[in-house]
Formats: structure tokens, sequence, C-alpha cells
């Protein structure tokens, strides 16, 4: 023994500490990985060793490697070792690793209940506060429940260090256990007024982020606040308040009268920037907008202006908030937001965008988007231009178009944006070109024609198409002149245009467009040639088609392949007709007829449910789950057997029916003659052979692209300009024949008045189709709060008084039978104590009539002596009178017997040593001897004690019974799965099994309550079963193999120990 | 509320990681990842916050280390540059005139103060005096490694 020890000082000398790793990483950058594994293999073995020290400093460099990205979850069970040290180093160390590495998930946290239970008690506060701030990591529903009661008392330490971290991780357990918040939140709210300056904000910060969440509860604090606001003179609480208020105020208006005052003073005194923002964006949320709105306004125009980005771009934050409620406010400084488009950072452009479309008007639309489209050229970064690409057509768009005044103007602005060299947008503005040219009918004439340039220069579009996702504005031209072809000049042109030999190298879905569209621009090509004598023209047409699409007809993309094939036969089929002069035309035109309308886009939605259809219930009746299992034959085979093996069959075959298909996939991967999925066609173009050593130039097109014949839109800015000054000089004249007619001074005012929105009167009259919906929608704009957030469960109502049934729970325990006289009652608690030397042993309560006074029992063995338990007790008096003279009696049997004082009889009590005042509790332990440990039993015993009022006192008795279950005579101790392996192997174990009824809860929560109940540890586990073990006071092997169909396989080396264990597992189960 | 703080060298390096809110570890790695290619790409000179997600994201730069602070939505971003400087302040006072190495050997205590600094996504203390003090008595209370390497098991 003693050589080991030393041996192990002497190993230790060459163990790296944090140092050395930390060097050895460093200068091992090549290999990192290779070095950190033999580093990890090494700090395995560290753990291994029994030195509580070698322990924490691999705990220490795990830590470290975890930060690094390396998984270190192996090591939990070790940081519970560490966090479970006496020693205050080890102790934080093993606290920081649980706080870094544990989550929700792990499955140790249920064993460090206890522990942190003791710790939370400690008389150093320093061992407090790191099990506090540990705590507040890993904290889960479960920890939350045991412990919000000794977190509750912490709130009330005589240290302000141990009450300030109290108050911050009760809203983490309030978070986790929201059923706490009530009971916690009369002491919560007294912190509020605490006479430590940090407990108090830590409760501002509590109670605000509480508060933000669900507001309303919290109204009734409003004037503690106030009184807070007004009185604190520290920046980081008065923020926490003013946001606070900032959250009350919409629910409460008298409250911005009030705070009006004091924000405006705060606003205009404070120095601190981010003080200053608070109350801004607090008046912002509020209703006292007319009284310091425009002082808000005009700091936030100080902010913008300053050098200071980070000033800039909050000033500028603020502003969008202010837009939503206030837009004029906001619309006077257009100057200054539009330089901010200026701006080097692009954080600060962007939110300048998003400024200007709150801020467009009739009026001044085509200006910002003129200035839009000058950063569009300027920009380099291909997302900003982006970004300010969707602004543009955002801003255009919103509210249904409603501030364009001349969609000319912006059909010529998308053909513009169309020269944007590898935007990602290309669909915006797509669908924008369809949107437009479909809802608003007098503008199609003009969309037609432009659309027509835009397909007739397609090329310059398509430079290079594998990257440029602007070739989707071909879909839309396409889709437009064909729908609409009536509108074009010259069709025979476009569908020249449309099957060009250079169209086939666009992606499939653009040529399914255009094949189909060129189809509706031949039947108007033939509607066009109609009445002319000479057919000619039409029989080009017919000739040009046939010649051209065979080029589709062979393409790679089916939908391409599949119209035009279609259509080729079809026109074949005309041309025969053409020669025999037959007039087709209408016949051809008739394919196409009809208009579309756009459809809203939450139409199939709104689809109401027709009256009497049930989409729940059955088409057919499935098939009745009784029929097998009535004919099963009964009692033949055990009854249990059916009705699990069900389960697991529909389970193995979807695994199954997974690993197959996973396979199959495999296979058909490997498989050079099966075809996969989807092969895009351009991909097939490049795996032709011979192609790849073709040399592909890239054209540069950096110089701006104007396409011939396209008006710019800077024309329509002038044009409309003209247009509106003559609007207004014609409106001058009208006032002035008034005025003359009338001969009064009227008309004056107007005269010199800037024209108002109104006046501007749009370039055409435009009828903006809206969507359609179908009949009788529903009006609902269904918006809910996710259910899933966790601050939904906290919207409880603080204000109700608290119900018995809510109160925290104190650790509870088995009711047994009463006993005894009507006066006094007796409960006994468990509290686990000093883990190392002790195992627990049993616990029991016991409730005796109304409560008078009460016990709190802890049975513990002794792990060094095989036979020895200590049971440790808790005496609580109940009730108003003091006790003394306690006196502990147990009635010795066979096996167990009380240890008792040298020289005393065989039947003698022992003396507690202490009394009880009333409410006082105190604590007492005993040993005893035990013999054999492979059953449970019963031990009764009395407790007398004399009762003392004022003026007499009376000798009392209370029976008990001590319930020593097997379970009890188990340790937890972790076992590796070699080690574990080896001992299944090995043969000497007999085995047994138990099926668990009746329990539905998740599989960890089921091995949670095994460990925690019944000391055992996890070995292993592997999806749907897991192997447990556990080992009693005399060394016996407890092996379990968990099943998630709740059976329990056993193997124990003493049978009846098993027997009895197995039995008081399922006792467990049977009473949740 | 803060969800988390991370420091990080130019070169992305971790040098610091602390989760106030419970998220898988393949979630960290991801949110790590697409903070650091994320702040290191911001060019100089430009604003210290960033939109992110449901987040705020602050970041300050402090020699060659960042430091990134996750804040929830409705949080005050000048309050977390005050808090991400409150934090430096803490670590020179305890180093003297902190540096990166600083950090990388002594991580254990750069969590220590940080802990003592913020709990739970919240200031836990907004007086340096008294988080300073916090620290000294718990170092009173801890021998450090060195001693435990230096002193005989038995």
């Amino acid at each position: 023994m003693a050589l080991k020890i030393v041996k192990g000082s002497i190993d230790r000398m060459f163990d790296k500490n944090l140092q050395d790793l930390v060097r050895g990483i460093r200068n091992h950058k090549e290999d990192e990985a290779k070095y950190i594994s033999t580093c990890i293999d090494e700090i395995k073995q560290e753990l291994k060793q029994d030195n509580i020290a070698v322990k924490a400093n691999a705990v220490c460099k795990l830590t470290y490697l975890q930060m690094l990205g390396y998984d270190v979850s192996w090591a939990a069970f070790n940081i519970v070792e560490v966090m479970s040290s006496s020693k205050f180093t080890y102790k934080r160390i093993g606290y920081l690793a649980a706080s870094q590495c544990f989550h929700e998930s792990t499955d140790v946290i249920m064993l460090t209940t206890n522990q942190i239970r003791k710790d939370l008690s400690s008389p150093n506060q320093y061992d407090t506060g790191v099990a506090l701030t540990g705590l507040s990591c890993f904290v889960t529903p479960d920890l939350a429940r045991d412990l919000a009661n000794d977190i509750m008392t912490l709130m009330s330490h005589t240290k302000p260090y141990i009450r300030k971290k109290a108050v911050l991780i009760m809203y983490k357990v309030f978070l986790k256990y929201p059923e706490s918040l009530r009971p916690a939140f009369p002491r919560l709210k007294e912190k509020l007024e605490d006479p430590d300056p940090g407990v108090q904000s830590a409760a501002v910060n509590v109670i605000c982020e509480l508060a933000r969440r669900n507001p309303k509860n919290y109204l009734s604090l409003a004037p503690l606040f106030f009184k807070l606001m007004t009185s604190s003179t520290n920046n980081w609480v008065l923020i926490k308040i003013i946001k606070l208020f900032g959250a009350l105020t919409p629910l409460e208006p008298r409250l911005g009268k009030k705070l009006i005052e004091p924000l405006t003073n705060l606003i205009h005194s404070t120095s601190a920037m981010s003080l200053l923002y608070e109350c801004v964006n607090t008046v912002i949320a509020g209703q006292y907008w007319e009284s310091v709105g425009n002082l808000c306004v005009q700091k936030l125009r100080i902010l913008i202006e300053d050098s200071d980005q980070n000033l800039k771009y909050l000033g500028l934050l603020a502003m969008s908030k202010i837009l939503k409620t206030h837009p004029k406010s906001v619309q006077s400084h257009k100057d200054l937001i539009l330089q901010c488009l200026d701006d080097k950072d692009e954080s600060i452009r962007l939110r300048a965008l998003d400024l200007l479309y709150g801020m467009v008007s009739k009026k001044n639309l085509m200006e910002i988007v003129k200035k839009l489209m000058l950063h569009v050229d300027k920009a380099e970064g291909t997302t900003y231009r982006d970004e300010l690409l969707t602004k543009i057509i955002d801003i255009c768009s919103q509210s249904n178009y409603q501030y364009i005044t001349n969609f000319e103007w912006y059909i010529s602005i998308l053909v513009e944006l169309t020269r944007l060299e590898g935007t990602r947008h290309g669909h915006l503005i797509a669908s924008q070109m369809l949107d437009v040219a479909i809802r608003v009918k007098a503008i199609r004439a003009f969309a037609v024609a432009q659309m027509a340039t835009l397909l007739d220069n397609a090329h310059l579009l398509t430079g290079n198409t594998q990257r440029n996702g602007i070739c989707e504005v071909l879909y839309a031209a396409a889709w437009i002149c064909g729908e609409f072809s009536e509108h074009l000049e010259n069709p025979m042109q476009t569908l020249e245009a449309m099957l060009r030999p250079k169209v086939a190298t666009l992606p499939g879905h653009i040529q399914a467009v255009y094949v189909q569209n060129a189809a509706k621009l031949f039947a108007t090509v033939l509607k066009g040639e109609e009445g002319n004598t000479d057919g000619t023209a039409a029989q080009e047409a017919s000739q040009l088609m046939i010649d051209r699409l065979p080029l589709f007809v062979q393409s790679a993309n089916l939908e391409v392949q599949e119209r035009a094939s279609c259509i080729l036969q079809l026109v074949k089929y005309i041309q025969k007709l053409q020669q025999k002069d037959v007039e087709v035309a209408e016949e051809v035109n008739a394919l196409f007829a009809g208009e579309l309308n756009p459809v809203a886009p939450k139409a199939q939605k709104k689809v109401p449910v027709p009256e009497g259809l049930d989409l729940d219930a059955w088409i057919n009746e499935p098939p009745s789950e009784s029929e097998s299992e009535d004919e099963q034959p009964k009692a033949i085979f055990a009854k249990e057997e059916p009705k699990h093996s069900r389960p697991r069959h529909t389970e193995v075959d979807e695994k199954e029916l997974a690993r197959r298909r996973e396979a199959r996939k495999q296979e058909q991967a490997n498989n050079p003659f099966y075809i996969k999925a989807s092969p895009s066609s351009q991909k097939v173009y490049q795996e032709a052979p011979g192609v790849e050593h073709i040399p592909v130039v890239q054209i540069d097109l950096n110089v701006p692209l104007k396409v011939p014949g396209l008006p710019m839109s800077d024309q329509y800015v002038k044009m409309e300009e003209e247009r509106r000054q003559k609007e207004r000089a014609e409106k001058k004249k009208k006032e002035k024949k008034k005025r003359k007619e009338k001969r009064s001074g009227r008309g004056k005012k107007h005269d010199s008045a800037p024209e108002s929105e109104e006046d501007i009167t749009p370039a055409h009259m435009v009828d903006i189709v809206t969507e359609e919906m179908p009949e009788n929608a529903l009006p609902s704009d269904d918006d809910e709060r996710d259910p899933t957030d966790p601050h939904k469960a906290l919207d409880i109502d603080l204000d109700k008084p608290l119900a018995d049934s809510e109160k925290l729970p104190v650790r509870s325990h088995r009711a047994a039978e009463s006993q005894k006289s009507p006066t006094d009652g007796e409960t006994e608690n468990a509290t686990l104590q000093e883990p190392k030397k002790k195992s627990s042993k049993e616990k029991r309560e016991k409730k005796k009539d109304k409560e008078r006074d009460r016990k709190v029992y802890d049975i513990q063995g002794n792990l060094q002596d095989g036979s020895q338990v200590v049971v440790s007790v808790i005496f609580e008096n109940k009730c108003n009178s003091f006790l003394k003279s306690m006196e502990f009696n147990v009635l010795d049997s066979l096996n167990s017997k009380l240890q008792r004082p040298e020289g005393s009889g065989p039947h003698d009590g022992l003396v507690v040593p202490f009394q009880l005042p009333p409410g006082v509790s105190n604590e007492a332990r005993f040993v005893f001897t035990v013999q054999s440990i492979v059953m449970p039993q019963k031990l009764k015993g009395t407790l007398t004690f004399i009762v003392k009022n004022e003026d007499d006192s009376t000798h009392e008795k209370l029976d008990f019974k001590l319930h020593f279950t097997c379970t009890s005579y188990l340790i937890t101790t972790p076992c590796y799965s070699d080690a574990f392996a080896k001992l299944l192997e090995s043969g000497d174990l007999k085995s047994s099994s138990i099926r668990l009824e009746g329990v539905n809860m998740p599989f960890h929560h089921l091995l949670a309550r095994i460990c925690f109940h019944h000391h055992f540890s996890v070995v292993e586990r592997i999806d749907s079963c897991a192997s447990m073990y556990s080992r009693s006071i005399q060394g016996h092997h407890v092996c379990l193999l968990v099943k998630t169909t709740v059976s329990i396989d056993a193997k124990c080396d003493e049978p009846t120990l098993l027997g009895n264990v197995l039995d008081e597992i399922k006792q467990t189960f049977s009473q949740c | 509320m803060m969800r988390f703080l991370l420091l990080f060298s130019r070169q992305g390096r971790l040098r610091l990681q602390k989760w106030y809110t419970a998220i898988s570890e393949r979630e960290k790695k991801k949110i790590i990842r697409e903070m650091t290619t994320m702040v290191l790409a911001r060019q100089p000179r430009t604003c210290n916050f960033i939109q992110w997600k449901d987040m705020k994201i602050v970041y300050k730069r402090y020699a060659s280390l960042y430091f990134c602070l996750g804040v929830e939505h409705e949080e005050n971003e000048l309050l977390a540059l005050e808090i991400i400087h409150r934090y430096v302040e803490l670590l020179d006072k305890y180093f003297g005139n902190v540096c990166e190495l600083d950090i990388i050997f002594n991580f254990e205590k750069a969590y220590f103060i940080l802990d003592e600094f913020l709990m739970g996504g919240e200031i836990q203390e907004t007086s340096k005096q008294i988080v300073n003090r916090a620290i000294e008595s718990s170092d009173m209370l801890q021998e450090t490694m060195e001693e435990y390497m230096s002193k005989p098991a038995f």
C-alpha cells in the first residue's frame, strides 16, 4: 500500500499540468490532433487514480480540451467526483468543468442533486458561490424542482455575495420549473429593496427579464420601480428599469404621463449614451410621443451625425422604430439618411436602406429609387448590391404598389436591374415583371414591348449562364410575350428570337416556358395573318417552328422535350391544313384562350372546409385493433408477451426498412448503369464526350450594358417632373380662373402651398388587379405565440394569494401508517450526507396525526465495515412547546441491532444529545449492526420525550418503524463497460427478470429514477437498452439490463438480494 | 439577457466560451464557426453590432483578441459594449496588463473572473471593487496547482 502511494507521487511529477498541455499544443501545431489524443490517453490514466488532486488536474485539462472542441462527455462522472471534493481548489475546478460540459441530457446530473444541496448549505460562502454559479449553467427541470426551496432560502442569506447569486439563479429555476415562481416571488420582490446594491440590481435584472416576457403580471410593481428609478444613480440598474417601463407603459397609459418628467430629465442630463439610448427607446415604445417625441428625434439626429459608427448605427436603428409609429417625424430627416447610404460601413448603409423603405411617398419614390440606382452602379460587393436590389423592389412594390404613379417607369427600372452581373435575384425581378404585367392591365402593351426587346437581346443577359441568376428574367419575358402576344407589334420577330439555338443553353425550366410561349406566339401570328389572302407569312411561321423545334425535342429536360414534341406534331398538322387552305387560326387560338388571374399566396389556406366534411374522419374504417388479439389463444403463453411484442415488431420493421433503403441507395450509387436522380441539363452537356477540351472564353461584360432601344428610367423621372409641373400649371390656371370669377383672394394659400400627396395623379389610370381569394375565405390572420417559448410558462398571476398546494417541494417520502396519540406527530424525511464514507441506507417517513413535532430520518451504511449502518435522524419540533429529554430506542432483531454504549443493557434507549425549542430542528446519528443484507427489514422503535409548556410538562411517547430496504444497502459505484462485460461473462451471477407495468415515462427518466432511488449507475446506454451497475455494502454485484420495453433483466451473485431489489424497483414504479 | 460570450484570436482560435442558455454541442460549434467567420470578416472601423438571427452580436477587438457577446434582441447594445469593456478591465486588473497568453495559460482564472461578474446571462455585480475582492478571497482559499505539484500525496 505504501509503495503504491509513493509510486503515485513519483508518477505525478511527470503529469502534465494545464500549462504543459497548452504549451504542448502550441508546440505541435502540425499534428495537433495526434498530440491531443495522446494527452487524452494520459488524462484517462490520471482519472483512474485515487488521488483527487490528480483527478482535478486531469479534469482541468479536459475543460481546456473541451473548449478546443473535443468531446469530453465520457468524463462526466469524474467531473462529478471532483465537484464533490471537500477542497475548494478542486471543487472550483469540478464545477467549472461541469458548467462547461454538462447539459440537460447529461445522465450524471441526476447524481449531483445531493452534492449541490450540500454545497449550497456549506458554511463557506465561496463553496455556495461556485455551486450556484455552476448550477446556473446546467440546471435541469429536475434539479430546479429539487433545489428550488434551498435556493429560495439562500435569497435571505446573511452574505450579500450569496444573496445576489441566489436571486440571479432563481430566474433559471423559474424557466425550468415555472411552479416555483409564485411561491418565490414575494421574496424576490423584497430583494428589490435589499440594502446591498448588488443584490438590488440582481433583483432588478431578474424581474425585468420576467416582466419583459409577461408585462401585465408585473404592473403592480410599477410604483416600486418608479421609486427606484428616481432614486438610483447606477446607470446599469437605471437602464434595466427604463427598459422595464418600456414594456409596461403600453399596458398602462397613465404610467406614461408619470414617466414623462423623469425621462425628459434623464435625456437632458445624462452623459451616458447607453442610458440616453435606452430612454429614447422607451419613449418610442410608450405613449408619450407628443411631449418628448421631438426631443428624441433631435437627440437621434445628433447620434446619427456623430463620427462614432456605433452611435450612427443605433441612431438609425431607433429611427426605424419611430418610423413604424410616426413616419412623419422621420421623413423630415431624409437628407441625413440618404447621406448614410454613402457611409463606408455596410451595416450602416443597410440600416439606412431599411429606413428608406418606410420613408417613400408618391412624391419622392422616383427620386429615392434614382439615388439607389446610382448606388447599385457603384456598389462593389455583390451582397450589398443584391441587398440594394431587393430593397428597391421592396420599396416599389410595398403595399400593393401604393407609391408608384408611373408603371412605365417601374418596368424600365426592372429592365435596368437586369443589367446586374451575377446577382442571385433574377427570380425576384422576374416575379415582379410577371406581377406587374398581369395585374396592371394598362401597362401590358408597354411591358410586352420591353420584354420583346429583352428577348431579342437575350444573348447579353446570358453571357455566362451557369453562374448568372439573371437569366431567370427571360422566363418572365418569354411568358409575358407569349401570354399577351396580342400587344406585340411584330410577333414574328419575337417568335424568331425565342427559337434561336442559343436558347438551348438556358436552364430547363426556362426553355420549357420558351417552347410553350412560342406556341402561343405562333397562334397569334396565325390569327394576324388570317385575313390576308396570301398566306405566305403564316406558312413561314409554321416552317420556322418545324425547323427549330427539333432542337428542343432532343432536350435532356423532360419538360422541354415533352412540350416540344407535342407542339411540333401540332404544328406539322397545322402545316398540312394550311397547305389545303383550311382556316385554322381560330382553333389554334382556342388552345390558349382565357385569362389567368393572379391568386393570393394565402388563397389555398383560406378555402373554407365545406359544411359536413370532416377531414379527420376515416375514409375507410381502419382495420380493427382487437381482431388479432381476440384470436390469440389465451393462457397458453404468458399474458404479457403478445402486448409487448407488437410495438417491438413495428420498430424493428421501421429500422429494417430504413436499413434496406440505405443499402439500396448505396447500391444504386455504386451502380454505373443506374440513372441517378435529376441530373441537370448543363451537367449532361458538360459530360458529353469531347466537350471538355473546347476552351471556353468568358466574355467580360463590365461595361454597363445598354440594351439598345430601351428607354432609361431617368427619362421617366424627367418626364414625370414635367408632367407634374404641367399639371400644377394647369391647376393654377384653373385656380386663377376661379379667382377671377369669384374675385376673392381665398385661393392664394393653395397657390404657394407645396403639392400634397393627393395632388399627384398617376400618369395613366391603372387598375391594379387584386389577387384572387376563394369564395367565403376566412378573414382571420392567425398569429399565435410560439407554443414552445419557455417564457410562456411563466405567464403566471403573481398577485393571487399562494395556495398550500403551491408550496415548494421539500423532498418528501413514502407515508407510513400513523400510530399514536392525537397530539403528537412525527415525520421522517431523508437527507443524504457524507457520501464518501457512508452510503445512504434507508429512508422513511412516518406521519403521526396532526403536526406537532416531526422527525427527519436518514439511514446510512458504513462502507468500511460491511455490517454497519448509520441512521441519521433530523428531529424537528413543530409544536409550540419545548421538547427535552428525548430518548431513542429500537427493538433489536436477530439480524439488526442498535449499537449501544458499552455497559448499557440490550433494551436501554439512547439519549438524544440535545433539546428542541419550538420550530427548531437538529440531527442525531445512530449506528446499527446488520448481519445479513439480503432481506429487507423493519425495526420498531419508540421515541420518548418531555413536552414542556409554561406551566406544566408531560411525558410523551412516539412509535415509529424503520424500514431497511435492500436498495438501501446498495452503494452507487461506477463501473467501466469492459469490467462490466467481464463480470457478466464470469458466470458467477444468477439471473432474474421483471417487467414494469404501466410505466410510460421517457427512457432517460426511467434510468434516472433507478439511479436516484436505487443507487445504480449507468454503465452503458445503447439505443433501446441500458446496462446499470451497483454494489452492496457487502460486495455483491448487481447488474441490470433495462430495455425501453420496460423490462429489466438482472444478474447478481445473491439471488435473494436480487429478488428483493427488483421487488423494490417495481414498487417504486408502481407508485409513480 | 446574454446568450453567450466568446473570445477568439485574430486567427479564429477560440480562447474562451461561455453559454448562458442550454444548447447542444453541435449547435454551439455551429455558432462558434459562424461568429468567428462573421466577426473576422468585418472591415475595420465599422460599427460593433451585427444583427444575427434573433440576436444582436456585439463584438470588440482588444489587441489580438476579439470579445464577442451574443445578447437577446431587446438588449441595449451600448450596455453590452460596456459589459465587454468591464470584463476586459477586470482581466486587466487581475493579470496586470492582460495579454492573450495570460488568458490561454490561465483560462480557468478567466472563467472564474467572468463568473463573478456575470451569472446566468445577467450582470451579477456592477462594482469593480466587489468583483475584485470576491476573486481575491476565493483565490486565497485555493492552493495553486504548483503547490499541489510540489506537495507529497500522503
